[in-house]
């Protein structure tokens, strides 16, 4: 039996009145990857970010439930967030590149926690682009500023800035929703190797994608989680009828 | 019916002719006016630089520019009100924009959204919309008065600063408020503290737009007169100020006495006209250093 890393145990969320999600219990084991599917504004965005609890930023929101980290409620006051989200880092569904130079942006996670040295943030700003199959393309200009990359580069250096942390799990946001089908290539190349070391929860709209890459897949509809499955039992053999609607492409 | 049909047909089209010829005619009419107006204050603003121009440049001397006033205000410079006016500025900007900034940061960063924050926009629009005598009575009861400093450069600063704060205070939250919230948003999520996020994604984005706002507020400080009124300067000091106790002359001020109130005002009439246009060449050229500021920070942005 793995362990687990993540969990959610009946969480609600709440926009001011409106409740977005409604009761939602998933797991997630270590150095697995799990993938939340759905169609559009049914909740996957509002349900990762549950997990490094950005949903704070945002005024008037209330959760309900727990949201567990290796057994640590984190939403428990005693949580230091700041911690917290150093190791359950995020890739956004909209690329966000800090007006910096790439080095810079990669280089911004480890800075903040205090390395200082020139060799070692060299050395994580390499390995992390790599990782993130940026390298190639940007090694010889990485004092320009990140914003003359194009936007699936982009994504890409958003991607090496999350690696550069080294945090436990990746939240990610539909990282390939603005990628060419060689970037989607190697970004999908990336997680199933990042899973070696990592714990993974994506949001894709692409099914192929979620059945190529994913350990377990979530379907999510109109705020609630419909079903939770295996990749392969989800794709073939769904047990609910909305799901299988969904994955066969019948509506969404 | 088909008839029917037809006229209404025949009716919306004709309809939608005068409609757009309608709205052609607006926009005309609209760009006209709108034009009009802006040249309108172009105009205006040239009319009064011309004017001065006209009837003061001819003062424009080394002397005018080093020496104090004599005889009766009628003769000599405005040099010690010159150098006034840059200690009370200089001073109010030095107070104001340190405790501006970070109120705005606080305003914008930190703050959660309710009837307090309600409550202190509340307070700041209103501050920004006092009459600046009022803010001189203000700092005579409290600075001159209550602290005891007494006419002085520090109670001419201090009641300036109290009245740029609003100002610069609205201007460096609008600049804050331009840095895009996804920036904050994946700096925090790679955590880090809120502080550390603000200092090195937030501030150095919103740098050029609140020193722009400054720039603006130290213009207004440099031209102010009932603030330091009661507070600050002094009709004639015959020597530099060497300690921040002491009055001075400002430019202004200077300005209204020797417009309203020498011994012979035919005479200094010229001089009055010279110190209104270095007054104005004053805050034309700040205006200019903070366009200069902002049209760097844009270039640079597209740069990157
Ligand atoms: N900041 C917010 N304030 C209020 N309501 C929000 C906010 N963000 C999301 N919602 C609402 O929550 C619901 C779920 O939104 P969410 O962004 O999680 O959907 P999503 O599944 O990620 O959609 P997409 O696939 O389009 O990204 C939507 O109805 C949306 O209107
Ligand atoms: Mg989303």
């Amino acid at each position: 039996m793995n362990t687990l890393v993540l969990q959610t145990q009946k969480v609600s969320l709440f926009y001011g009145e409106r409740q977005a999600l409604f009761d939602i219990s998933l797991d997630v084991p270590k150095h697995s990857v799990v993938a939340l599917i759905g169609p559009s504004g049914c909740g996957k965005t509002s349900y990762l970010r549950l997990f490094n609890r950005m949903n704070d930023l945002i005024s008037n929101t209330s959760v309900t439930g727990g949201v567990y980290f290796h057994d640590q409620n984190i939403y428990a006051k005693s949580v230091d967030v700041v911690k917290l989200r150093r190791k359950i880092g995020m890739v956004f569904q909209k690329t966000n590149p800090f007006p910096k130079s790439m080095f810079d942006n990669v280089a911004y996670g480890p800075r903040a926690h205090g390395v200082f040295y020139k060799n070692k943030l060299q050395e994580i700003v390499e390995r992390s682009l790599k990782q993130a199959a940026l390298w190639d393309e940007v090694k010889d200009h990485l004092y320009e500023s990140a914003l003359t990359l194009s936007g699936g580069q982009q994504q890409r250096l958003c991607i090496a800035r999350t690696l550069a942390v080294e945090p436990e799990v990746i939240l990610m946001d539909e990282p390939a929703s603005a990628l060419d089908p060689i970037s989607t290539q190697k970004i999908e190349e990336l997680i199933l190797q990042l899973k070696q070391k990592y714990t993974i929860v994506i949001v894709t709209h692409n099914l192929q994608q979620a059945a190529r890459i994913s350990d377990y897949t979530a379907f999510f509809y109109l705020g609630e989680m419909i079903e939770c499955e295996k990749t392969e039992v989800m794709f073939t053999n769904p047990k609910m009828k909305r799901t299988q609607d969904y994955v066969t492409g019948r509506f969404g | 019916m088909a008839l029917q049909v037809l006229l209404f047909k025949e009716f919306t089209k004709k309809m939608q002719f005068n409609f757009y010829t309608f709205k052609k005619v607006e926009e005309k009419i609209a760009l006209v006016i709108l034009s009009g107006i802006t040249f309108f204050i172009l105009f205006v603003l040239g009319a009064l630089i011309y004017f001065l121009f006209k009837n003061g440049i001819h003062v424009f001397s080394v002397e005018f520019f080093t020496q104090f006033p004599r005889a009766g205000m009628t003769e000599g410079g405005i040099f010690p009100a010159m150098v006034g006016t840059c200690y009370l500025t200089l001073g109010a900007i030095v107070v104001s924009m340190p405790l501006g900034i970070l109120t705005a940061i606080y305003l914008e960063e930190y703050a959660r959204p309710g009837w307090w924050l309600n409550l202190t926009y509340l307070a700041i629009n209103n501050l920004a919309g006092v009459p600046s005598i009022v803010f001189g009575l203000f700092g005579l009861a409290l600075f001159v008065k209550y602290f005891e400093f007494q006419t002085s450069i520090l109670s001419g600063a201090l009641t300036l600063a109290c009245l740029v704060l609003p100002i610069i205070i609205r201007a460096s939250q609008e600049a804050i408020s331009q840095v895009g919230q996804e920036l904050r948003h994946g700096a925090l999520a790679l955590g880090t503290t809120r502080w550390y996020m603000i200092r090195t994604v937030v501030l150095p984005q919103a740098w050029p737009g609140i020193l722009t706002g400054n720039i603006i507020s130290v213009g207004r400080a440099a031209g102010e007169t009932a603030a330091i009124l009661f507070t600050a300067v002094a009709y004639f000091y015959p020597k530099l100020p060497t300690s921040l106790l002491e009055p001075v002359m400002a430019l202004p001020y200077h300005l209204y006495v020797i417009a309203t109130s020498g011994l012979d005002l035919d005479k200094t009439r010229p001089l009055a006209y010279g110190t209104a246009l270095v007054l104005i060449l004053l805050v034309l050229m700040i205006n200019a250093v903070a366009t200069v500021v902002r049209a760097r920070h844009h270039l640079k942005m597209e740069k990157i």
